[in-house]
């Protein structure tokens, strides 16, 4: 069974973990206020808060989510809400929806369930608005009729009206002027209770479809079900052999919900965000960032350690899917899809990460990434082993890093080419080297040669020019319909030049 | 007043087509497309799709009682393949299932054989090889040939548009339910309701008045859903009517994107001549349009096309030549614009081609021959209370236009490698359907007894506002509140033999047959309260709900006298209809009236290139543009805001793809790219114009829906601008749209020619692509 709260409501039901939440809330809940647009992630139409209880048992987080690619096991003692859900009483507007009405930031009004989700779910942060974040909060929805700008301005008067959210108690101030219900006051209570239920259900939910005889189903599974990731496993230790390791892994579900939803909704599946240990980003006393499985791409944004070790990560990662696909998509998930052109893939690559995967008998091994990747979609790990952790070394201050994507549209696409590169520089001399690039071959590549090309040169436009050499030579690009096999040499050879204008500014000159 | 619609569709209550509670019963349609995009169908083979659970049947044209047609303009599209395939994604068959899942899952079960035919994509191939949809057309005033001569610079040409996917977030769809006396209800996501009623009967064999379409509101139309919507309302119907059973058909977004026509792709020949003193003296243009598979509303478009050949330029001497091309793509179909842009994308090239050329900038050759008062089109329509000049002079000030060149060279000359660039636009678009008998439109309005008011017309709302505008014009003819007004669903029992909601032309055309019926449905009831209440006819009127005799309150209101003239048997219902007046158009000869009047005005665009990556921003547009006397400025204002970062997408990011095969590779959001809130520009300045308006727009406030795409236009030559001035010998083809990749190439143009890798097939890798 899964159980969660669907706005005031609870809710426990046997249908497919993996099916999504979309159809759940449109065709089993007849919640037709939410939207179907392209059921991949890419337009928003059918954004959904999904509120997971802090730690502290006393607040409730949101986030937005493309309820399309969420699965419904996902929803496991959460709290979603749909619009029906943050509507106020009497035909009132909301003052997100007030703001929206008011600036024309509705036309056809197909896309603008999913603006106003995406608001109050900003409106619910913990974070100052300021009109960037304000607008950040609707990234990842498309509206094919406004034009944005009177979106903008909504967006603009909302961040003004926030200005006055109290930090203290901010859910009763929300409550008085009408962002969220009151109902909203009382929802950490109802999951708190959810949370032993949870706990004891989630384990043949996770392993169980509802379409399928439960000859998977273990009830008395020893698998942890902590919602929230932070609880721990109830025995003390998962015993893995009770753990249905054949069945597919499905984390936030940004990938395989678009790739095989058809497949997946019919089997048994085991959901990342169900095992115990898979969150949090540490740094260990040996000089290694660990992240957990679950890590999301939001987490490496919300995570001080991540952005002190990178500064520019926020710019980055704004290049990287939308809001709420990164509030879903793990960094793991990134690895293990295998695209040829995953962005935290190619960050990761230049940061030197390795993975750590275990596999039914309790083993674990460590894998390099870039040995990860045999050929297109093709992984060096058994279908049944599990990334557990990803780790790297940590980066030291003075150390160079940067990351680079062109793709046809700035926000919320894929690239065309991505590259990252690490260098440690010491007396004018590159001292060590890591660059990666994507698009360019089967998989996401770790340009080795070029690295080492670099290692003992200096930071000057000649070291470019021989470098982007070596790399032409090391990478096979095709054409498709991301560009021209010709086209992302050449913006390689300009991302390579972008990298060393990030390290060297003075070389502008050299151009 | 705002956009009444958006008081539901914020708290997600307005009802689209999927959101219509499904009856018991239903069964879930989903089409068999063709595989390949040319061919002899030779079998089909459904034994294991018809085994597989849930379904209850599956149709073919055999299965058709009337007749396999649903061309609109040229009989030549069958809704069901029969014979031969033409494009990949064309319906062959139609799987009728107990669930949608069910039914997307039978159709891998269907086996199809078909004897493969050489395939065109290429609109020039096709012209080549005689494959016209229709004879060609040529336009033509004074003697290009003849002008040559004198001309003092000549500049030839070829210019490229791509095509535009419409995406509207709503997918196409229908929900069809038999009736008792044997006929088809349905509810469509059309913009033309009759055109899906009409078929609909022709394909069952049934008089149009058994069919019966209903149209609430869409979500999204842009064009796509005028001549589009028809085959699922009419394959939904097949159903219901063959099963007897209510049938739901809604496309997923990848079937829409494969299944329907898009925006033209155009290519084409243009030769230019200007006198010495920069005057255009004479222009010769040979457009080949792209049209797919099958006539749908290519002839029009190609038409439209031929109308907007010289945009706002006065040409004494034009030949403009359209082919209409058939290829093996789907039928390309209606977009804001109407092809409209694809003509005008051609002559700002030739005028960016000589300023090119001779060293001036394109704004000093636009600007000399912006149109006057009284010059004539090609088609002998003389340009009336034209504000072309005035929408240019009056940007230019408003903006500054001096200081916003010095602000694009300074840039320019302290950047190396970002570079800024501007151009110009200036616009010209002619209001009414150039096929004259589809300028008609009627209203029915019935006043109830409580003083509540409905109103019904054929105009459909699709987020352009015209019910809006309609409840404004008629509270403001009735003289009462908004509030009092209802606009009905848009339905073809009540309101028959409606044109679609289409060519900019749905307010004014459906807002003028309310006006009328309002009109008279006032005048009714001044009569009545002038023998009621033994008032002075002259000089009486409804204000604020209050009855005025002589401006002075008499002692009756709105409510008494709607309540007192029902009971004195007065009419409360009126039924209006509206023809445009003064329009004719002669196709023989290509002249004539076509248009009750035009749109003008201008828009500065600025953008910066990031000469090192090849991306760019549209930094800002800034219009000055013709609305007349804008009745509700928060939706006109949004109809321009949106057509302009329509326009913007054509320009930039929008890339259809199709492989020599005719298998779109842009075939879902994730590869298809529309402009996101951090493409649009950063500064998008509207001006509303101080002009008259005209009389045939409704209450004097001008059309708005298509016009401002061609806005967008401007963003292709500031680009344009930009790379040039990073790189001044850059061969850059007048392409669109100009892509990262594009512009890439023309800043590094020698790159290509240094190190290459071996041409690679165009293909996709892998399927699907993930999400990033």
């Amino acid at each position: 069974m899964i159980s969660f709260y669907l706005n005031d409501q609870p809710i426990r039901t046997g249908e497919a973990p993996a099916s999504t939440l979309l159809d759940f809330v449109r065709y089993h809940e007849h919640l037709k206020g939410t939207k179907i647009g392209c059921r991949e992630g890419d337009c928003g139409a059918c954004t959904v808060l999904v509120g997971e209880l802090a730690p502290d048992g006393l607040t409730v987080n949101y986030q937005s989510m493309t309820s399309c690619l969420t699965p419904l096991g996902n929803a496991h003692g959460k709290h979603v809400a749909t619009v029906e859900g943050i509507n106020a009483a009497a035909g009132q507007l909301t003052p997100v929806q007030q703001a929206i009405v008011d600036e024309g930031g509705s036309q056809c009004g197909f896309c603008t369930v999913g603006f106003v989700m995406s608001l109050t779910g900003h409106s619910l942060s913990e974070k100052p608005a300021t009109e960037k974040n304000t607008i950040a909060a609707i990234d990842g929805n498309i509206c094919r009729c406004t034009g944005y700008k009177s979106l903008e301005r909504a967006a603009a008067r909302l961040t003004a009206e926030l200005a006055d959210r109290p930090n203290a108690n901010a859910l009763a101030w929300l409550s008085e002027k009408q962002f969220v219900p009151a109902y909203f006051a009382g929802i950490p209570a109802q999951l708190a209770k959810l949370r032993p239920e949870t706990n004891a259900a989630a384990a043949s939910s996770a392993a169980s479809a509802a379409s399928t005889t439960t000859a998977h189903a273990n009830g008395g599974s020893t698998v942890s079900t902590s919602p929230n990731g932070h609880c721990q496993s109830q025995n003390g230790h998962d015993s893995p052999a009770a753990h249905p390791f054949a069945h597919p892994l499905l984390g936030g579900g940004t990938d395989l919900l678009v790739q095989r939803l058809e497949e997946l909704r019919e089997q048994p599946v085991r959901l990342v965000f169900d095992q115990s240990g898979r969150r949090g980003i540490r740094q260990e006393a040996g000089g290694r960032v660990v992240l957990g499985a679950a890590t999301t791409a939001s987490h490496l944004l919300e995570s001080e350690l991540m952005r002190g070790l990178i500064p520019q990560l926020p710019q980055y990662l704004k290049l990287v899917s939308s809001t709420p696909i990164r509030n879903m998509g793990t960094v793991a998930g990134n690895f293990i899809n295998g695209s040829p052109i995953g962005d935290l893939t190619i960050m990761f690559l230049a940061l030197g990460a390795s993975i750590t995967l275990a596999n039914p008998a309790g083993g674990t091994r460590e894998l390099a990434l870039p040995d990860l990747y045999l050929d297109y979609k093709k992984l060096a790990k058994t279908p049944e082993e599990q990334v557990t952790e990803i780790s790297f070394p940590t980066p030291l201050p003075g150390d160079f890093f940067h990351f680079e994507k062109v793709s046809k549209r700035t926000h919320l696409d894929i690239a065309s080419v991505n590259s990252a590169a690490w260098l440690r520089v010491e007396n004018g001399l590159i001292q060590q080297a890591r660059i990666s690039a994507g698009g360019v071959g089967p998989v996401p590549l770790y340009l080795a040669r070029t690295s080492a090309f670099v290692v003992g040169r200096e930071l000057t436009a000649d070291t470019v020019l021989a470098a982007n050499a070596v790399m032409q030579a090391e990478i096979s690009p095709i054409s498709d319909v991301r560009g021209t096999a010709d086209y992302k040499r050449l913006l390689l050879r300009q991302l390579l030049w972008a990298h060393f204008l990030q390290f060297a500014p003075e070389l502008e000159e050299a151009m | 007043m705002n956009h009444l619609d958006p008081n539901r569709h914020v708290r997600g209550e307005s009802q689209y087509l999927d959101d219509v509670l499904v009856q018991q019963g239903t069964l879930y349609a989903a089409v068999f497309e063709s595989p390949l995009a040319h061919g002899v169908l030779r079998s089909l083979d459904f034994s294991a799709a018809l085994l597989a659970p849930g379904v209850a049947r599956i149709l073919t044209a055999d299965d058709i009682p009337g007749i396999n047609q649903i061309g609109g303009i040229v009989p030549d599209e069958p809704l069901l393949a029969t014979g031969h395939v033409h494009f990949r994604g064309q319906p062959v068959a139609l799987v009728l299932a107990r669930t949608e899942a069910q039914a997307h899952a039978a159709l891998k079960l269907i086996e199809v054989e078909i004897d493969p035919l050489p395939i065109i994509t290429d609109p020039r191939v096709a012209a080549a090889q005689g494959e016209l949809i229709v004879p060609p057309r040529t336009f033509k005033i004074g003697d290009s040939q003849a002008a040559w001569a004198a001309c003092a610079h000549v500049f030839e040409g070829v210019a490229e548009s791509g095509g535009q996917e419409h995406l509207y977030i709503e997918t196409q769809g229908a929900y069809a339910f038999p009736t008792e006396m044997g006929g088809v209800r349905m509810i469509s996501s059309t913009q033309g309701p009759t055109a899906v009623q009409r078929h609909t009967a022709h394909v069952l064999g049934l008089g149009m008045h058994q069919i019966e379409v209903d149209v609430t509101r869409l979500g999204g139309g842009f064009g796509g859903k005028e001549d589009q919507a028809t085959p699922w309302g009419a394959l939904a119907a097949l159903g219901a009517f063959i099963t007897k059973k209510p049938v739901k058909l809604v496309l997923d977004r990848m079937a829409d994107m494969r299944m329907t026509g898009k925006r033209h792709p155009y290519s084409s020949d243009f030769k230019i001549g200007l006198d010495a003193d920069l005057k255009i003296v004479a222009y010769e243009v040979t457009f080949f349009q792209n049209a797919g598979a099958a006539a749908d509303l290519s002839p029009a478009v190609m038409e439209r096309t031929l109308f907007h050949a010289t945009n706002s330029y006065f040409v004494p001497n034009v030949t403009a030549t359209a082919y209409s091309c058939r290829t093996n793509l789907p039928p390309n179909t209606a977009f804001r614009g109407f092809g409209g842009p694809q003509g005008m994308f051609v002559i700002e090239s030739a005028i960016a081609k000589a300023a090119e050329e001779l060293g001036v900038p394109a704004s000093t050759i636009q600007r000399k021959n912006l149109l006057r008062e009284g010059d004539l089109f090609s088609y002998r329509q003389p340009a009336e209370m034209c504000h072309a000049e005035q929408a240019w002079d009056t940007a230019g000030r408003h903006y500054d236009l001096a200081s916003l060149w010095a602000e694009v060279e300074q840039f320019n000359q302290t950047n190396k490698l970002k570079k800024k660039g501007f151009a110009v636009m200036p616009i010209c678009f002619g209001i009414s359907f150039t096929k004259t008998p589809m300028n008609q439109a009627r209203a029915l309005v019935h006043i109830y007894s409580d003083g509540s008011v409905g109103v019904s017309t054929g105009a459909v709302e699709m987020g352009q506002g015209v019910n809006t505008k309609i409840a404004h014009v008629a509270a403001r003819t009735l003289g009462i509140s908004v509030n009092r007004v209802k606009v009905e669903s848009t339905n073809t029992t009540r309101v028959a033999n409606t044109s679609p909601s289409a060519a900019s032309a749905t307010a004014d055309l459906n807002g003028k047959a309310t006006e009328m019926a309002c009109a008279a449905l006032r005048e009714r009831l001044l009569r009545h309260a002038e023998t009621e209440y033994t008032l002075n006819y002259e000089g009486l009127e409804i204000h604020d709900e209050q009855v005025l005799a002589a401006g002075v309150p008499a002692e009756t209101n709105w409510e008494k006298l709607v309540s007192s003239a029902f009971w004195k048997r007065v009419a409360l219902t009126e039924n209006a209809h509206y023809a445009t007046p003064d329009l004719h158009f002669d196709a023989t000869t290509n002249t004539g009236h076509p248009f009750a009047y035009h749109v003008y005005g201008t828009a500065f665009t600025t953008v910066t290139v990031d000469c090192l990556r090849g991306t760019y921003t549209v930094d800002a547009l800034r219009i000055a543009h013709d609305f007349g006397h804008s009745f509700n400025e928060v939706i006109d204002r949004g109809q321009i805001e949106g057509g302009a970062v329509q326009g913007i997408g054509w320009m930039t990011m929008e890339e259809i793809a199709y492989n020599a095969e005719g298998r779109l590779l842009s075939n879902s959001l994730n590869s298809y790219k529309i402009p996101d809130i951090y493409a649009a520009p950063a500064v998008l300045d509207v001006h509303f114009l101080d002009t008259p308006g005209h009389p045939k727009a409704i209450l004097r406030s001008k059309a708005v829906g298509e016009p401002p795409l061609m806005y967008g236009i401007g963003t292709y030559f500031a680009l344009r601008d930009a790379v040039r001035a990073f790189q001044g010998h850059t061969a850059l083809p007048f392409s669109a749209p100009l892509t990262p990749e594009k512009v890439l190439g023309g800043l590094y143009p020698d790159f290509a020619n240094g190190q290459t890798s071996p041409p690679a097939p165009l293909q996709k890798r892998g399927e699907p692509v993930p999400q990033q």
